[in-house]
């Protein structure tokens, strides 16, 4: 949020921003838009129409489960997959309209399971991708960018995963690029790694760059993302930023629950400063306004009913129970 | 060139200071280097090329392979059939219980010609030579191969037994025939005497370094090229170039350059080493054929980027590459002429490409005639080229 406010630092932001006001007099705050998008292949429509505006400098997270379209979504706006139906327009241009490798020459692109040569190191992968671009940052200045600067001249196959995953993202930043697409940057990697590709990202977009990344990650997705998308079988079902988004529970505690016998669902909605009531595998989990209230109230209903408890746990409403809330499923059960 | 002087003297300067709290050596030494100025960059299309050959050389199978292996195979196939001067030709003579005396007979007389290596055995063990291929001919004493033969009498004559589709059997009963006529005391009614000589460019070694060269090409042009865009394709690297501002002709092309690079280092390593281990020399122009060699490299890269242009995996490709190299392994005459096989098969056999390469190749390198004298292989080499590259280019898939 910090970074939107920020002066851009760079001179070609602007001159990009000249180049798009007179070649195709688009408003230049828009670093992406699409409307109506589809994708239909053979056994399932991947993406089922799908409308969605990108602010400059801003960072947007599609959230998903894997299957949710947001691969499929991102491709099309990569220029690397043909929509069935809908517009894109990148940067203000549309593909196929204009010259689109100059359009490439805009936008980075890090996408999911590539595997770079492996016999190549890591100076001579980034030199080969930097010289598909015409503007550019210099090879040292990329591989300080991503603390590669140890592993320089070491072969891309004895890399660690996020050490391959920070090269990626050198690769996509070699261009300089206004527009950053990321599918799913930290899959895989551990904590730490995590951390170290969220301060790359972070690093990017404080310079005035926009960002469109996927993720399953709801963690990523808070902290990386202005604004989320939400979306499910090919169709955004929620989009606001990730606090409006956790607001819009309407609850600030998740309560959960498990007891050894039958519970009355009845009774349970009507506990003070309860909102909503799921049953969950084991047991229930309570949507809660006012835990002070909730609680004792539970464990008194629970007493009251001779049940015996088995677990208990309540934790801050996150982006994973507005998908839960929003499809009764878990972001990571699909 | 003065300024950058300039401009890279003071980076070291400036640079020197941050260096040395950061540690290695190295990083310190590239820091110095200064940090090259944007346009430094290289045209992708040589960062490309290069990319290639880095990938190949990094890779020590296929440097065995495509380097180490022809070398081996010159040596194991020039030594085997190194020219010693001809070989006496194995023969047996049967030696029963019953024509010992006779069989003892025709040996001493067979053991005098300089053609014939005769050795004694059992009827049982010489059939068993003649089929096995250790002799070529068995000698059957006279006096008839049974009892009631004997009996009857019959006149005296040797009985010859060998297979007439073998050219080394009628060569034999030649041979045999004339040391067992001599011996008996005929006599020469024409006499004729030798004149040999060697021709240049007619020993086995000189018929096979072209078609190793050619097979070589093939090869290496087929795998290097299908191997390396197929396996891009499944790491998805095709697709994520795609999405770079690369253009799709400088990969393909690419591959076309780092070929020509290998092509010389391929031709070379073979050629020396046969003219060095063996005496071979090529009779005619050296330019003409590294035409040839061109036309045909460019040609098999052609055919592996077709090969490459849709498979997703590397079996698929590698299953594919066989079936389009086995023909060519079998009729196009890399280790013996393909004009032993049928004429029917002929019009097939010269319109693959092998075929045209070596046969090309052969005209220049062994009989010193001109590339002109093989228009017709030429003509067969180009138009697999430009066929199959444009092929390539229309269906190559890029995810």
């Amino acid at each position: 949020m910090l970074g939107r406010n920020r002066p851009r630092k760079r001179l070609r932001v602007s001159f990009s921003t000249m180049a798009n006001d007179t070649t195709t007099s688009r408003p230049s705050a828009v670093a992406l838009r699409c409307e109506g998008l589809v994708k239909q292949y053979p056994d399932v429509r991947a993406v089922d129409g799908i409308d969605l505006e990108v602010r400059s400098g801003e960072c947007f997270g599609i959230l998903g489960p894997n299957g949710a379209g947001k691969t499929t979504t991102v491709e099309i706006f990569e220029g690397l997959t043909e929509p069935d139906g809908g517009t894109v327009e990148v940067l203000g241009q549309r593909w196929g309209d204009g010259d689109d490798l100059a359009l490439r020459n805009r936008f980075g692109v890090q996408l999911q399971e590539t595997q770079l040569a492996e016999k190549l190191t890591v100076t001579e992968t980034i030199k080969l991708f930097r010289s598909f671009y015409t503007r550019g940052r210099d090879i040292e200045s990329i591989i300080s960018l991503v603390e590669l600067e140890e592993k320089r001249d070491s072969r891309v196959g004895k890399l660690s995963g996020g050490q391959k995953q920070r090269l990626a993202l050198a690769c996509a930043l070699a261009g300089d690029p206004e527009l950053l697409f990321l599918d799913e940057p930290t899959t895989g990697l551990d904590p730490q790694a995590r951390l170290k590709l969220w301060d790359i990202v972070e690093q990017f977009r404080a310079q005035g760059g926009s960002i469109v990344l996927t993720t399953h990650y709801m963690e990523e997705a808070s902290r990386l993302c202005d604004r989320v998308g939400v979306m499910d079988h090919g169709r955004v079902i929620a989009l606001d930023t990730p606090a409006k988004l956790i607001e819009s529970l309407g609850a600030d505690q998740i309560v959960e629950f498990s007891v050894r016998g039958e519970m009355d669902e009845q009774g349970l909605e009507n506990l003070p400063g309860v909102r909503g009531v799921r049953a969950t595998g084991a047991g229930y989990a309570l949507t809660v306004t006012d835990i002070g209230a909730a609680l004792p109230a539970l464990l008194a209903l629970i007493g009251r009913q001779r049940a015996e408890m088995l677990s208990l746990t309540t934790h801050q409403a996150t982006l994973e129970d507005v998908f839960v809330s929003l499809t009764g499923r878990m972001l990571r059960d699909v | 060139m003065s300024d950058e002087a300039i401009i890279k003297s003071a980076g070291v300067e400036t640079e020197e200071v941050p260096a040395k709290e950061k540690g290695p050596e190295k990083t310190r030494a590239r820091k110095a280097g200064g940090r090259p100025a944007d346009d430094g960059r290289l045209h992708p299309l040589v960062e490309l090329t290069m990319a290639r050959i880095r990938e190949f050389m990094r890779e020590p199978e296929v440097v065995f392979w495509v380097f180490a292996f022809p070398i081996l195979l010159v040596c194991a196939l020039g030594i085997a059939f190194r020219n010693t001067g001809p070989e006496k030709i194995p023969v047996a003579v049967e030696r029963s219980d019953t024509r010992g005396a006779q069989a003892e007979e025709l040996f001493k007389a067979l053991s005098n010609s300089a053609d014939v290596q005769p050795t004694l055995l059992s009827p049982a063990e010489a059939a068993q030579a003649l089929r096995s291929g250790k002799v070529v001919l068995v000698v059957r004493p006279p006096g008839g191969s049974d009892a009631s033969a004997a009996a009857a009498g019959l006149p005296a004559s040797p009985v010859y037994r060998y297979d007439p589709a073998r050219p080394e059997s009628k060569q034999a009963r030649l041979a045999v025939d004339d040391a067992l006529q001599r011996g008996a005391g005929r006599a020469d009614v024409v006499r004729a005497s030798d004149e040999t000589f060697t021709e240049p460019g007619a020993r086995y070694i000189d018929f096979l370094i072209p078609g190793l060269l050619g097979m070589n090409l093939m090869g290496s042009g087929l795998w290097g090229v299908g191997f390396a865009v197929v396996n891009a394709r499944t790491k998805k690297l095709l697709k994520r170039f795609a999405a770079t501002p690369m253009r799709r002709s400088h990969y393909l092309l690419s591959f076309v350059f780092s070929r020509l690079i290998f092509l010389v280092l391929e031709v070379a390593v073979v050629i020396a080493f046969a003219y060095f281990a063996f005496g071979f020399r090529v009779r005619g122009s050296w330019l003409e054929m590294a035409f040839l060699l061109l036309l045909g490299s460019m040609t098999f890269a052609g055919i592996g980027l077709l090969i490459a242009a849709r498979p997703k995996t590397i079996e698929g490709v590698s299953g594919l590459m066989n079936l389009v190299m086995m023909p060519m392994w079998l009729l196009s005459g890399t280790f013996f002429s393909s004009a032993r096989f049928p004429d029917f098969l002929q019009p097939f056999i010269k319109a693959l490409p092998l075929t045209a390469l070596n046969d090309s190749l052969r005209t220049v390198m062994n009989d010193g005639a001109s590339v002109t004298t093989s228009g017709l292989a030429v003509l067969v080499l180009l138009a697999w080229c430009v066929v199959t590259f444009a092929a390539a280019l229309k269906v190559f898939r890029w995810q």
